[in-house]
């Protein structure tokens, strides 16, 4: 490792999410800099959980391929690395795969050479449950604890790898590194502490680079934004001539889906910002000191894993009856026990929900609002170990709620409005967050690397 | 008044997929100080404009940094579970902006 007193590291970090896109003027804005790395964000537990269940991508093919396309042309011209965190919108085996397929096309249709560092974040049901059996996972947040069951009933588990098996690729030279599940600012941050720089200082940079020009003022989730790590701090520059990084904003991203914004944890450790100072320089740019990089006790691991909770039904109806809506609760009540007692066996209550939109469809049990609309959207929602089952649900509530004859009813020809004939969508699989847990690790390599070279398009492992 | 006059920014979002956290960003530094001297939320006012109970409210916390105040509540329901109706939860900020409470003058 080489001293780097006096110097800089430059992050180029093209879009929030890879695949959301970016103007070109402003990445090459970026590389006009000689920027150290191209590094990006591939993914988010955000969209929730049947992502991860199901392998696919939230994002889109054409999107990805033609971001990753422009990063690894002007990283490979440049001689720097290009850097994936979280590929594929998940990080699991299926994902890092179709993320890897794209980058294979790109080489194909361009005729790049270069050596690809790919670095699974897949953790083996067997390694989950010995941690299990020796007390060394815990919930997250009020999550459940974990079974082994929920282990086994699994499709996908990841754990959010940190900056060690990146660095283990950079310092194999790797020139495009898509790794799988990743703690957000791993990617933006290895190959800076690998030279020398504050761990804190590069974590802390990269917790804000993932979002790019999120974090700057008007915010973009498809603009690029600039790193510029220093001995002793470092500072944001925008790329895009309409956008500005502010004292605000830059302190305002440290709030964006954290509980503490005082303490961000990670493998490893965490970031503590509690002396944590934000300057506002020219030219849009603001300059972060004082982050500090803590340790923890134990070396952990976040994991995360979905599990198939059934298959879904949706019907979507409305109703403009004054006289139904005012008892509206009460009538779906009616209805579904009617429809129980038409399946004494199934559980209705937890295989059936109801949505109320004009009153409470948005919040839930956390409205605080009594008042309803002038019409309500009902939304059906059937979920069953089948997809039949969850059919026969919605049809039977669906075909009883249209014709149920409540107190005071005048319009009797039916109840409700449906905008689509077939009024039911099945809406296949559903999956839920099975595993969201810390784990001690035990001194296991997680993270493997493969390294492949690709010539000329072609390849020598598959 | 209402929390609209004192910020510029009211918004909700996972924190993960079990937790649902509120940031209200004021609009300056005298926003920001007159409202935390004033003493007005607690995890108990919290759970109160939730109707959740106090249990269910991780933290309330007062960011320096960015002159802004975090509260951090469990979600009702995990993150794209049955009968989750915001798997974002960018919509659950509403109970904060129409929040009414009285501020002392000066």
């Amino acid at each position: 490792m080489t001293d780097q007193k006096n110097k800089t590291f430059k992050v180029l970090s093209p879009t929030a999410i890879l695949g959301y896109g970016f103007p070109r003027e402003s990445f090459a804005r970026g590389m006009k800099e000689k920027p150290d790395l191209i590094a990006v964000d591939g993914g988010s537990a955000d969209p929730g959980p049947h992502y991860l269940g199901s392998g696919k991508s939230f994002t889109n093919k054409e999107g990805v391929k033609r971001d990753l396309a422009i990063m690894i042309e002007a990283g490979l011209k440049a001689r720097i690395p290009v850097v994936v965190g979280t590929s594929g919108g998940c990080g699991a085996k299926p994902h890092l795969k179709w993320c890897a397929r794209i980058v294979r096309e790109i080489a194909t249709e361009h005729n790049f050479s270069f050596k690809m560092g790919l670095i699974p974040g897949d953790i083996s049901p067997g390694t989950v449950k010995n941690a299990l059996k020796d007390n060394r996972i815990f919930p997250l947040d009020h999550s459940v604890p974990l079974t082994e069951d929920a282990v086994d009933q699994s499709t996908h588990i990841v754990a959010q790898m940190g900056i060690e098996p990146f660095i283990k690729a950079h310092e194999q030279g790797c020139e495009v590194i898509l790794a799988g599940r990743a703690y957000d600012p791993s990617a933006f941050a290895a190959l800076a502490v690998m030279r020398g720089f504050d761990k804190g200082l590069a974590l802390h940079m990269g917790k804000i680079l993932e979002c790019a020009a999120i974090a700057a003022s008007p915010g973009s989730g498809s603009d690029c934004a600039l790193g510029i790590l220093e001995e002793d701090c470092f500072v944001l520059k925008p790329l895009s001539l309409e956008r500005k990084f502010t004292k605000i904003s830059v302190a305002a991203h440290s709030l964006y889906e954290k509980a503490d914004p005082y303490h961000l944890h990670g493998p490893g450790g965490s970031l503590n910002l509690e002396h944590c100072s934000f300057t506002e320089l020219e030219d849009g740019m603001v300059k972060v000191k004082g982050t500090l990089f803590e340790p923890s006790e134990k070396p952990t691991v976040k994991l995360e894993g979905a599990s198939l909770a059934g298959f879904r039904t949706i019907s979507i109806a409305g109703t403009r009856d004054p006289i139904l809506i005012d008892i509206i609760d009460d009538v779906l009540d009616k209805v579904k026990k009617r429809v129980q007692s038409f399946f004494p066996d199934m559980d209705i209550e937890n295989r059936l929900h109801l949505s109320v939109y004009g009153a409470r469809g948005v919040m839930g049990s956390l409205e605080p609002e009594k008042t309803k609309g002038h019409e309500l959207g009902l939304l059906i929602e059937a979920l069953g170990d089948t997809q039949e089952k969850a059919d026969t649900i919605c049809s039977l509530f669906r075909s009883t709620l249209l014709h149920y004859g409540y107190e005071g009813r005048i319009a009797t020809a039916g109840n409700l409005a449906f905008p689509f004939s077939p009024s039911d969508i099945s809406a296949g699989e559903v999956y839920r967050f099975s595993i969201y847990h810390l784990m001690e690790i035990s001194g296991d390599e997680l993270f493997p690397l493969i390294c492949e070279n690709i010539i000329g398009g072609r390849n020598d492992i598959d | 008044m209402t929390l609209i006059e004192l910020a510029s920014v009211i918004r909700s979002k996972n924190a993960g997929p079990y937790l649902l956290t509120m940031d209200i960003l004021f609009k300056d530094k005298i926003c920001f100080e007159k409202f935390r001297a004033a003493g007005l939320m607690s995890k108990e006012k919290a759970a109160e404009l939730y109707g959740i109970d106090v249990a269910d409210v991780q933290s309330v916390i007062f960011f320096e940094p960015a002159d802004a105040l975090k509260i951090t509540i469990n979600r009702p329901i995990v993150s794209g579970g049955h009968g989750d109706s915001d798997i974002y939860g960018a919509q659950q900020h509403i109970p904060l902006m129409n929040w009414e409470f009285e501020l002392a003058e000066g």
